[in-house]
């Protein structure tokens, strides 16, 4: 029961205080995981309607205004209406996988949110192989994908899942290498110490001056390659596959699949976070020396202007063509990569950074 | 060479597109073309060129501009327009001339093709911009466009 969980220090100590050793570590695992699954849940569901609302704004339409104020219950009205629906399924379905897939979806993406230091004290598992933990456990998403596909016995699902499988075996490479650049110049992969290292030094982006930045830009590329949204959403592409892999799932278990999408996103926005804008540390250190101000603000408001970003992609590329998509990750963005890793080495050899 | 000016030009058109895009999220809250109905039903009112129903204007004096000459009754292909007329005297020449009963437009069969506004050709009637058109018996979609006791505009017909 030594499993090295921070959680905010008064808490521990007072659970401690108050029970056994074995208990109180494990009444702060289940805190800790009703706290990631609200977190879960909240963010899910304003992901959506933010991308709702966003998707609106660059369309000069409104938006949900109706439940609620601001249509702020909208989301919640829509979960509430996904979970009374009845869970239809197809004739000869593999069930025991049709019935997992949504669940490798949703846990993969629960698991990532876990070593996240959302702030100085709350990350629920500070692990020193950070970075290598996220890249991991992100690519198992896809079976899930996958699974959901070949189970439900329908052509689009498969082809869906299919093409997901290409594209996230294609584009898993670019999101690595462009960490692997970053790494490089942390000489880290534990999240809580690449932040601290941008205490000192600046925010990672400016620390390693050009590099930097072409890494940051083939990592938005890939990472929103890499949650399935336009302009690569072929994996779903409503035009030609109905809804792609989750074609045949109905209520809560396609609910699964549309709140992953967008945990996913805030996964890779929070990576980006991370590895490029300082994560929870303020800009400049502006409240630094404020002892009250909650610094987990800071890390979602970059956050939120990542995820901005990625809305702002989505709604205003075309789909990329399966060729097009190939092509852009084998013969653009991999070589690229490849070229800026060596560019990032000779800086960082020739003690060029900040 | 095309490697890099695909590269160049590929990033130059991406952001011209989001700087299109960028421009619009600014600006929606301004020109945001969703219309709230039945909250702004006071106060909506239809662009000039919206195709509500067929009207036929009257002035003052109760007068419109049909001669009743027919031209809309044939030009309309589903035959939404039926025109019951006489022959009567004309107060003036004293001569027999043909007067319009009943302009009689079946909303319901309209499709809003507007082939009859164009074909007539002393522009008796028009469109109007009413789009609550919805009633409870079809029987009302049945309209007579010409006002009870109304007559034709003189020196239409020259």
């Amino acid at each position: 029961m030594s499993i090295p969980l921070s959680i905010t220090k008064t808490i521990h100590d007072w659970l401690f205080s108050i029970m056994p050793e074995s208990a109180a570590s494990i009444t702060e695992m289940v805190l800790i995981a009703t706290a990631y699954l609200i977190l879960f849940a909240v963010a899910g569901l304003y992901l959506v309607y933010l991308e709702r609302k966003v998707a609106a704004w660059f369309q000069l339409r409104l938006g949900p205004n109706r439940v609620g104020p601001l249509g702020l219950f909208q989301t919640m009205a829509d979960a509430l209406k996904l979970v009374s629906k009845e869970l239809t399924s197809t004739d000869r379905i593999d069930k025991l996988l049709y019935n997992l897939a949504p669940y490798f979806v949703i846990i993969t993406s629960l698991t990532a949110l876990a070593v996240f230091p959302f702030s100085k004290q709350f990350q629920a598992f500070d692990i020193n192989i950070g970075m290598f933990f996220l890249i991991a456990v992100s690519s198992i998403g896809v079976i899930g994908i996958l699974l959901g596909g070949w189970s439900s016995n329908n052509k689009y699902a498969l082809i869906g899942a299919m093409r997901s499988g290409v594209q996230t075996i294609s584009y898993e490479l670019s999101v690595g290498l462009s960490i692997l650049t970053m790494v490089l110049l942390t000489g880290s992969l534990q999240l809580s110490e690449i932040i601290e290292i941008q205490r000192t030094g600046g925010w990672l982006i400016l620390q390693g001056h050009v590099p930097a930045i072409i890494a940051f830009m083939i990592f938005m590329i890939a990472g929103t390659a890499e949650t399935n949204r336009a302009p690569f959403d072929l994996v779903e592409a409503e035009s030609e596959l109905g809804a792609g892999f989750h074609t045949e799932y109905s209520g809560m278990k396609f609910a699964y699949f549309f709140l992953a999408e967008f945990i996913n996103m805030l996964i890779i926005a929070s990576i980006a976070v991370v590895l490029f804008f300082g994560g929870w540390l303020s800009p400049f250190g502006i409240t630094e020396g404020i002892t009250w101000f909650p610094e987990v603000l800071w890390f979602f408001i970059k956050v939120l202007i990542i995820i901005l970003l990625m809305m702002w992609f989505r709604w205003t590329f075309p789909r990329l063509r399966v060729d097009q998509l190939l092509t852009l990750e084998w013969k653009y963005l991999l070589p690229i990569n490849l070229v800026n890793i060596v560019f990032m080495a000779i800086i960082i050899w020739l003690n060029w950074t900040i | 060479m095309s490697y890099f000016s695909d590269i160049y030009n590929g990033i130059k058109t991406l952001l011209t597109g989001m700087s299109v895009t960028g421009h619009y999220f600014v600006r929606a809250r301004k020109g945001a073309i969703t219309q709230q109905y039945p909250d702004n039903r006071d106060t909506l009112k239809m662009f000039d060129r919206f195709r509500g129903e067929v009207i036929m204007p009257h002035d003052e004096v109760n007068e419109h501009r049909c001669t009743g000459c027919q031209k809309c009754e044939i030009a309309c292909p589903n035959g939404s327009i039926e025109i019951i007329w006489d022959r009567g005297i004309d107060e003036v020449t004293g001569k027999k001339k043909k007067k319009i009963d009943k302009h009689i437009y079946h909303l319901a069969m309209c499709t809003m093709c507007g082939l009859c506004i164009e074909a007539c050709p002393t522009d008796a009637i028009v469109w109007a911009q009413n789009y609550e058109n919805s009633v409870y018996d079809r029987t009302q979609l049945t309209k007579v466009l010409n006002q009870p006791g109304s007559k034709v505009k003189a020196g239409i017909e020259d």
